[in-house]
């Protein structure tokens, strides 16, 4: 437009009265308020994320299956050492008891992941029903569920596995029991503020005046809302349900040899540090861990952003 | 607002004794007592009822519990199943071991975490605060021990410096001696510990650095330094707070680790061991020291948010 | 050309658009090439719907961007120098200085951890032009002259311990503090009440013209603007359609965009309409309901309120915040059970909550939310949203369901395919028409609209106030109309039921309450809402008999009269202790007025007693 809108009188500018040419065919709709939302994209830590965690499932599902010795087998029975070099025949070297630090590894991916994912989803399935139950029906439910939360959320979640191992010993069901039940209480509180975010909303206490059931309001309104942050959030429980394991595991409490997992290799091999020819039978499954929880990391990062970046501020 | 504290404070109490109930119970949960394990397979019915008599344990549960909760009040932890000594006395050679790593790590990671999370916040997008949060999500999702392997690795077998295995026994060391005596547990702490820390502070920061509030001082032309100081820093001393909470809750978890790793003799370690030989008795007391510990930190966080708040602190 | 010469503000080819981010190339530009000035000492008014830009193109006064924005042409200068591309310690020196914001929210712009009087001294200190009890002296004149309580100690208290308007009018002060040259307005009366606007307005008014600043004034209001505005911008998507001064685009406006702005701006003028007789079938009734929130200890929100809708009738409730007007709402709708009192359906009895209404009676009465964006679940398409009560009441499935959706979606004015959005895709004045489409889906005899349009700007508002009349002279629906806007329920309701602090202070056919008022509270009202005319605000400052100062939130009482310390005809000892007695108006025995006052039987001396 060449048009000069704002001219000169007595040395002053002014807006003079200026109208717009108006086209014919312009149509002044009402104006678009909500801002247009981002297509989700990973960042380069988040595709590495991913390929590492693709790798991880990958070897877990088929390595023992394609690595020619069980865990517990001697590949040099003959020359009986431990933490033999890396060489043909063992590809990794051999580990404190002269077993294959790779089949090992591999039966150790196959039960850490498995363990860890049933951990997980228990605590879900507890955590979630009671959090949006309780958000939902509110009131002295509500409370008792709560102060009972309080009570358990108030041991750190290692001593209570420590008293848990204490008492009763442990094994893979008494760890996934244990882990899902200390992580429960976590997914419990996150659904509950989820839900208590949505419950206020006016298109629930809609659904309330309709005269809809309780099943429905759950089902049809919260459930699709709290979906979103809770199963972004699946990424980071897991995460810490694999430290978990992998920390009793380290202290001798977790899966019991001759069981491989990759926190007790930890803790048998770690005697490699001083004495070995590598450091290989300590390291690996140490780098194990570390690779597959710092991946799901990133792509929780990538997730979380997206979706709003709040989730710990939620609890 | 008092009122809120003294409500905060009976809660607290409420939540210590419930998890003394959990604890109490969850000892009782298998069959075979401490009779039992004292006296192993040997034991003939009589020696069994007269050690149950000894301990107790022929009492009703209700009665159980108040003596050993009572007995805790009391500074007396009872006796240890493996050893028969007063599990006061083991703690007394021990928690200052664990007193001094919480105590120079807290010291260490509380100010830098929240430097770091602050500065990173008032950059958001630029390159700092792109390398800081990558080394975040990665070193919050490393187990403990990786981290201190690494540290060992690269430190003392690399380096040459400092100790792998750290005994705790500090008579008659030189300071520097100390320093490279301390230096890689209460290292591997700091890392695992300022991750958490550092990412929480700056969402903190960052949450209350997009109230309108802040747009408003930075439409007054206010400095960026002077805006998170003085405007954003008091808004989020209370999420910031609970957060140095949770961390010192974490803590108490990575203490295990670290502790067993590096064979400190601190009370960590000698949790694990009564877990190992499964002396209950010990793990009771001990579990009940930690969790007193935790809550207490916890409780320590709640007052302060509540004395941060404005509409508390100057009611209408 | 010399300073005085040069204009305070001047945008000039002003262009600013969605800066590239993340790899993702600069987007939109959602200001296009706007040009104008604001000359010295003159308030120039943005004005537009949301998102036209008017904030936008306001802020680059201050050389600011909201994060994600960049100015990409043009220039925005302040004294003849360009501030879009200033260094951050020369910006420094400029805002706060040279030019001043006011925010739309004083509640969420103060801090929360400051006091007041810290932070409207904050700038002056920062800059150094004031020592410290300087700036402190200035502050409490400010406070003065903007008609603050307790000018003197006012400044020590946090934000959270005065009222909105008190933080409006603090916030002026903390802009006027450091005497800038130039005030930018986002919005300052838009979250008040009317009778609050109109104290804000004053001071705004008073002060500008004090300090002799010159002011951008960002509004959706045409009505506002024309009392504090020497010229007018009227943007649409970025651009400017019309512009001159306020007078002749108010009395000439050119722009057919400009033209639809203005008839949006809705007026109290009262039909007289189809004002039903006495024998009139009552659908919906409520008697003596007195409701509240919590114990039942602690205040009533409703002291003993009476309705009653006659069938295809509209009533209108009004009152300002915290009136009471959406808790009687949500008492009709069985969304809170009453302390005491009845709901009555077609002459029955119905439960107090949903839960003991059966599914038919829940089906005749529909509430309809303010805020269509929490009132539509983000997660369904609007053919769910709208199939449900389809489907829950009616039993409709498939074909026929999508059959009758997409008859509903045509009788709001939207095309059929939008059934398959979701409520994010659609725009506020859409999503407010599901919200009532999906009312309209139960087929109900009653609707209960809470506030549907004040969230909305005025000229979405008015199409949805068009669509509201349609239905009823279509459908013949009943209607509960609660809003805080005179103008919007004189023109749609034929009685009006009005509330303060939980009381109905009168209530009769609209035409008998408004022309003229009677009650003091009803002509506080009437002689607020803002007409679309130059001179108004000095009318009604000049004849007005209210009390300024003052203004207290009205609360609940249980006895004497609930309007006692803001009416100007309060009798002490009487007002205050017994609650007032229902007297009859003087033209219909269905007028009632809950005053002490007489009331005056001939409208001449009435009309006299109402002037003064």
């Amino acid at each position: 437009m060449t048009q000069e809108h704002s001219f000169q009188t007595d040395g002053v500018l002014t807006n003079a009265h200026w109208v717009a040419p108006q086209g014919d065919d312009r149509v002044y709709d009402e104006l678009s308020d909500s801002a247009p939302r981002g297509t989700f994209r990973l960042s380069i830590p988040g595709w590495i994320g991913v390929a590492v965690v693709v790798f991880w499932i990958v070897f877990a599902a088929i390595g023992p299956m394609v690595i020619p010795w069980g865990e517990n087998d001697l590949p040099f029975p003959d020359a009986y050492s431990e933490f033999q070099a890396p060489q043909p025949g063992a590809w990794l070297g051999t580990d404190v008891s002269d077993r294959d630090i790779l089949s090992r590894l591999a039966w150790g991916a196959r039960r850490t992941i498995l363990i860890s994912l049933a951990a997980t989803v228990l605590a879900y399935l507890v955590g979630v029903t009671l959090g949006l139950g309780s958000a939902v029906v509110g009131g002295r439910i509500d409370t008792i569920l709560g102060r009972i939360n309080d009570a358990l959320l108030s041991l750190p979640s290692l001593m209570f596995g420590l008293v848990v191992v204490a008492a009763v010993g442990s094994s893979s069901f008494i760890l996934i029991t244990t882990a899902g039940l200390i992580y429960a209480n976590v997914v419990y509180r996150l659904a509950r503020a989820i839900g208590m975010e949505i419950v206020v909303m006016d298109y629930v206490e809609a659904a309330r005046a309709r005269g809809e059931g309780l099943w429905w309001i759950i089902r049809r309104e919260i459930w699709p809302n709290a979906r979103i942050p809770l199963i972004s959030d699946f990424g980071l429980r897991l995460i810490f349900v694999i430290l978990f394991i992998s920390s009793l595991s380290f202290l001798g409490l977790g899966v019991q040899p001759p069981h491989a997992d990759w926190g007790s290799m930890v803790r048998e091999n770690i005697g490699a540090l001083q004495y070995g020819d590598s450091m290989v039978p300590v390291l690996a499954p140490a780098l194990a861990i570390a690779t597959l929880t710092i991946s799901i990391n990133f792509i929780v990062d990538d997730v979380s952003t997206y979706v709003g970046g709040k989730l710990s501020g939620r609890v | 607002m008092w009122t809120l504290v003294a409500r905060r404070l009976l809660i607290g109490v409420f939540t210590v004794l419930s998890v003394s109930v959990i604890i109490f119970l969850a000892t009782k949960v298998l069959p075979g007592d401490a009779a039992d394990i004292r006296l192993g397979q040997s034991a003939t019915a009589e020696n069994l009822q007269a050690m149950r008599e000894r301990l107790g344990l022929d009492q009703p549960y209700l009665i159980q519990y108040w003596r050993w909760l009572s007995g805790i009040l009391s500074g007396d932890l009872g006796y240890s199943l493996a050893g028969d000594r007063p599990i006061s006395e083991l703690v007394a050679s021990r928690y200052h071991n664990t007193l001094v790593v919480s105590v120079f790590t807290t010291a260490i990671v509380v100010p830098l975490s929240l430097a770091l999370g602050i500065v990173a916040a008032m950059f958001p997008g630029s390159l700092y605060d792109r390398l800081l949060t990558i080394g975040a999500v990665a070193t919050v999702a490393a187990p403990d021990f990786f981290v201190a392997m690494l540290l060992v690795i690269f430190f003392v077998m690399w380096l040459g410096v400092g100790s792998a295995v750290v005994i705790g026994n500090t008579d008659g060391m030189t300071p520097t001696h100390l320093l490279s005596h301390f230096a890689l547990p209460v290292a591997a702490l700091c890392i695992s510990l300022s991750s958490q820390l550092i990412r929480m502070t700056r969402a903190a920061v960052l949450n209350v650095m997009s109230s309108p509030y802040i747009e408003m001082a930075i439409l007054k032309g206010v400095p960026r330094s002077r805006i998170v100081m003085r405007h954003a820093l008091p808004n989020a001393i209370g999420p910031i707070v609970n957060i140095i909470a949770l961390s010192l809750a974490y803590l108490i978890s990575s203490v295990v680790v670290i502790e067993v790793f590096f064979g400190y003799q601190g009370l960590a370690v000698l949790m694990v061991q009564g877990v190992q030989t499964r002396d209950f008795v010990l793990v009771q007391s001990l579990g009940m020291l930690f969790c007193a510990v935790y809550v207490g930190l916890m409780l320590i966080a709640d007052v302060c948010s509540i004395l941060a708040n404005p509409r508390l602190r100057h009611p209408k | 050309m010399s300073v005085s010469d040069t204009p305070v503000f001047q945008a000039r080819g002003l262009t600013i658009r969605v800066a590239a981010s993340d790899g993702r190339p600069a987007g939109r530009e959602i200001v296009r090439g706007v040009d104008f000035v604001v000359p010295r000492g003159k308030v120039v008014a943005l004005i537009g719907e949301s998102g036209s830009g008017k904030t936008t193109i306001a802020l680059s006064a201050l050389g600011y961007t909201r994060p994600g924005l960049e100015f990409s042409a043009g220039s925005a200068l302040v004294d003849g120098r360009d501030v879009t591309g200033l260094s951050r310690q020369e910006l420094g020196q400029l805002r706060g200085l040279e030019v001043a914001y006011v925010a739309q929210s004083a509640a969420a712009a103060f801090n929360p951890a400051m006091r007041i009087g810290n932070q409207v001294i904050e700038a002056a200190i920062l800059k150094g032009t004031m020592s410290r009890s300087a700036a402190i002296e200035r502050a409490r004149n400010l406070y003065e002259a903007l008609d603050l309580p307790d000018p003197a100690t006012i400044g020590d208290r946090y934000p959270h311990q005065v009222s909105g308007g008190q933080l409006q009018r603090l916030m002026m002060a903390m802009a006027l503090c450091t005497g800038p040259k130039l005030l930018v307005l986002d919005e300052p009366t838009t979250a008040l009440d009317v009778t609050t606007q109109i104290e804000v307005l004053k001071a705004v008014n008073n002060a500008i013209a004090q300090e002799g600043s010159a002011a951008i004034y960002v509004s959706h209001d045409l009505a506002v603007v024309a009392q504090v505005a020497n010229d007018i911008v009227v943007l649409y998507d970025g651009e400017v359609m019309e512009k001159g001064p306020v007078e002749t685009v108010i009395a000439t406006p050119q722009h057919s965009y400009t033209r639809r702005l203005m008839d949006a701006v809705p007026k109290v003028d009262v039909s007289p309409g189809t004002a039903p007789s006495s024998d009139r079938d009552i659908v919906l009734e409520a008697k003596n309901i007195t409701a509240g929130y919590g114990k039942s200890t602690l205040p009533a929100v409703l002291q003993d309120v009476q309705i009653s809708v006659g069938r295809g009738q509209a009533i209108g409730i009004i009152g300002e915040s915290g009136s009471g007007k959406s808790t009687l709402a949500r008492v009709l709708a069985g969304l809170l059970v009453p302390r005491s009192g009845e709901v009555l359906l077609d002459g029955q009895v119905v439960g107090s909550s949903t839960k003991q209404r059966p599914r038919e009676i829940l089906r005749k009465v529909q509430f309809v939310f303010q805020m269509a964006d929490t009132a539509l679940n983000p997660q369904q398409t609007i053919g769910e949203i709208i199939g449900r009560p389809l489907t829950f009441y009616g039993g409709l499935r498939g074909r026929a369901r999508r059959k009758r959706t997409s008859e509903i979606l045509d009788r709001i004015g939207l095309p059929e395919a939008f059934a398959k959005r979701r409520p994010s895709e659609l725009s506020g004045g859409q999503k407010q028409r599901i919200n009532l489409a999906r009312a309209l889906a139960a087929d109900p005899e009653v609707l209960i609209c809470d506030e549907v349009t004040s969230a909305l700007d005025t000229i979405v508002a008015a199409n949805i106030m068009e669509l509201l009349e349609n239905l009823r002279r279509d459908l013949g629906v009943s209607f509960v109309f609660i809003s805080h806007d005179l103008s919007t329920v004189s023109s749609f309701a034929e009685e009006i039921i009005v509330l303060y602090g939980g009381r109905i202070v009168e209530s009769g056919k609209a035409i008998d309450v408004l022309s003229p008022p009677f009650h003091p509270y009803t002509r506080l009202l009437v002689a607020s809402a803002p007409e679309l005319r130059t001179g108004w605000l000095e009318d009604v400052v000049a004849t007005q008999s209210m009390r300024s100062a003052a203004i207290n939130s009205a609360k609940a009482t249980a006895h004497g009269c609930p309007f006692f310390d803001r009416c100007p005809l309060a009798i002490p000892g009487t007002c205050d202790k017994i609650t007032p007695p229902l007297q009859t108006g003087p033209r219909s025995v269905q007028h009632v007025i809950a005053c002490h006052y007489p009331i005056f039987s001939d409208d001449a001396s009435l009309l006299n007693f109402a002037r003064n």
